[in-house]
């Protein structure tokens, strides 16, 4: 088996587009549930209108690239006042039903024959990143160090992407600190005890909505530009599901935990995968029993086990406070 | 017992609806039903302010959904009701507290993945680190924050609970969170305090530092106290007024005493606790049967 080839794939998948793309969309996740107990299940939803976003202004519409980003960023924002006007002054079921039924009508209306001219149908778009690429201010050709080498527009392209991880990072870990974010925790805990202390807690959740939807639409925006396309059934509820595992994996209402949990998320995947690929490939697991062609469900399967146990052993995440779990309890 | 005659409503008629010489809160023909069920129906009341007002009654009597209504809670069925002149019936619950009419729960709302601290900070109204833009421009609240912090600390020294100031609110004793969350509403400054039931679950020990803390919020901080309690020796203890519902209306008002001596109350509440305290006469008697026994016994040993 080839070790030192899933070794150095495990390792770029820790740094790749998945983990930033999953990273926003977990962050994003973060402010709504980790910060503000907001059962957001439409996160997909905000990912891929951040794709489509740009895709449409600059494709469809012949935009500039900012002009893109800005579709992008404002999509969400209406996205989250639809999402958030009828719902926020339920309960939270509320929320987690409509967004996602939301995010996966979304998907459809994105794939829908009727707005073909638009969003390119079930096949989607694809050429609008050359705007990304032509401003890559990086020197052309191939290089990199030890297993990280890639070519000059995916260096490009990891840049950016991690520069807006980082960013989205330091404004929650600048807003968490704030008299803000206490607010926010203090609704998560007992929204009537912040309303009986003059907080408009309608007002905070829609905001904590908004918030965390715009990160979650860049994740989209750098998914879009990584592949150079859009593809309506990229974004499936399941990428909702895998940032909140990648956010719980990390330890959720923790700075890096959304950040450290996707990167986690994505080299557990890929670890399994070359594994079983290799195995397969080298007849240690015989193909009577599994062939190349089942691994992605089986890696998936093996992710759920693994998360199982890490309910057991560690619920509270990598970053998780035990003692906090140990308070919901009483 | 504060002395018959005296005190700023000894001239009041001790009768439900009775108008007071300066009232902060003034409610008029409230009602709320559950279904078939009336839990809250009062015709007039005026709270006094300035002065610490006791309601009572027996258990689903509506003095925690009239808590909810007056407050924003809940809505009323129908109604109308000012808070210091202003209208407030409809308002939204955070409007309300704005206002300076806060509340407090009967089950208690610890925010318990917060510390003690932060909860207790959460409660100063007008924080200009609260708004999204200014949160991220830390000198524009700093000074602030740290005023209210040591306000917290002052506020959390008085009620006992300086100790645990960097615990999690969820680490708390039942008790504990009682005075936390008392404290914390103390934290907006209010003008009327309602607290519900806010010694249930405190140690006695505790209960009579808590009694001075009320005492004081009306003495020295001259705020308004409506409270909710079952213990009779506490109304009688801090209270100038007492209210006592039943059914969900308001049978009667008065001052301690004539509310002691309220047969109407005693038949509807009073009667079935058994924990008004004696008159002198009777304490006289008891003791006197006591003495009687423990003479008896000693002379027979
Ligand atoms: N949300 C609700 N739905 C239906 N009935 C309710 C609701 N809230 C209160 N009630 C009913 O209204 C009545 C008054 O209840 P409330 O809680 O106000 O009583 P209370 O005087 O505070 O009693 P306690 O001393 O036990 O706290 C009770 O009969 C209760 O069952
Ligand atoms: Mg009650």
């Amino acid at each position: 088996m080839d070790w030192g080839g899933i070794f150095e794939n495990t390792l770029r998948a820790a740094i790749a587009k998945d983990a930033i793309v999953f990273a926003l969309a977990a962050i994003g996740l973060n402010v709504h549930f980790g910060y503000t107990g907001l059962l957001n299940f439409g996160q997909a939803g905000f990912v891929a209108l951040g794709a489509y976003g740009t895709a449409i202004t600059v494709d469809y519409y012949g935009q500039s690239l900012w002009l893109g980003v800005l579709a992008t960023i404002a999509s969400a924002v209406v996205f989250a006042l639809l999402l958030g006007v009828p719902t926020l002054r339920l309960r939270t079921d509320y929320l987690a039903i409509v967004t996602i039924a939301a995010s996966e009508g979304l998907r459809l209306l994105l794939r829908s024959v009727t707005l073909g001219d638009f969003t390119g149908g079930s096949t989607g778009l694809s050429g609008f990143a050359g705007d990304f690429y032509s401003i890559n201010p990086l020197p052309g050709g191939r290089y990199g160090f030890g297993p990280f080498r890639y070519s000059s527009d995916t260096w490009w392209m990891l840049t950016v992407g991690w520069t807006l991880v980082l960013l989205a990072t330091l404004l929650v870990w600048a807003l968490m600190r704030s008299p803000w974010g206490r607010v926010l925790k203090s609704i998560r805990e007992d929204e009537n005890a912040a309303r009986s202390l003059g907080k408009n807690v309608y007002y905070y959740k829609m905001q904590s909505l908004v918030l965390g939807g715009v990160i979650g639409a860049l994740g989209g925006f750098v998914n879009a530009v990584a592949t150079r396309s859009v593809q309506p059934d990229n974004y499936g509820t399941a990428i909702t599901f895998f940032a909140y595992t990648a956010l719980i994996l990390g330890g959720t209402a923790r700075i890096w935990g959304p950040v450290v949990g996707a990167m986690l998320f994505w080299v557990v995947i890929s670890f399994t995968e070359g594994v079983l690929r290799e195995a397969i490939g080298n007849e240690v697991i015989p193909s009577s029993f599994m062939s190349t062609t089942q691994v992605g469900q089986v890696r998936f399967m093996l992710v759920g086990l693994g998360l199982a146990l890490l309910m057991i052993f560690r619920p509270q995440g990598i970053f998780g406070d035990r003692r906090e779990l140990a308070l919901d309890a009483r | 017992m504060p002395a018959e005659g005296s005190g700023p409503l000894a001239d009041v008629a001790p009768e439900p609806g009775v108008a007071k010489p300066d009232p902060i809160l003034v409610v008029d023909g409230v009602t709320r039903r559950f279904g078939g069920l009336s839990a809250v129906d009062v015709d007039h009341l005026e709270v006094q302010r300035g002065l610490i007002t006791a309601l009572i009654g027996p258990n689903g009597a509506g003095k925690t959904t009239f808590f909810n209504v007056v407050t924003g809670f809940d809505g009323a069925n129908s109604g109308r009701w000012t808070f210091d002149g202003r209208s407030v019936g409809g308002m939204a619950a955070h409007k309300v507290a704005r206002l300076g009419m806060v509340r407090t729960f009967q089950l208690t709302k610890a925010l318990a993945k917060l510390s003690v601290i932060e909860n207790m900070k959460l409660g100063a109204v007008g924080q200009r680190g609260e708004g999204f833009l200014s949160a991220l421009v830390p000198t524009l609240w700093r000074v602030q924050e740290r005023e209210i912090e040591a306000r917290a600390d002052s506020l959390l020294e008085r009620f006992s609970l300086g100790h645990m100031r960097g615990e999690y609110a969820g680490s708390l004793s039942g008790g504990q969170r009682k005075l936390l969350e008392m404290a914390r509403a103390l934290m907006a400054e209010p003008a009327l305090v309602m607290l519900d039931e806010p010694m249930a679950g405190v140690n006695p020990a505790l209960t009579q530092s808590l009694l001075e803390h009320v005492k004081a919020l009306r003495d020295e901080e001259h705020r308004t106290v409506v409270f909710v309690e079952h213990d009779m020796d506490v109304v009688y203890d801090i209270s100038d007024w007492v209210v006592v519902m039943a059914n969900g209306r308001i049978i009667a008002e008065g001052t301690p005493t004539a509310i002691g001596a309220n047969k109407d109350v005693i038949d509807a509440y009073l009667g079935t606790h058994h924990d008004a305290p004696l008159s002198e006469a009777e304490e006289e008697r008891v003791l006197a049967e006591i003495e009687a026994v423990i003479a008896k016994e000693s002379a027979s040993d």
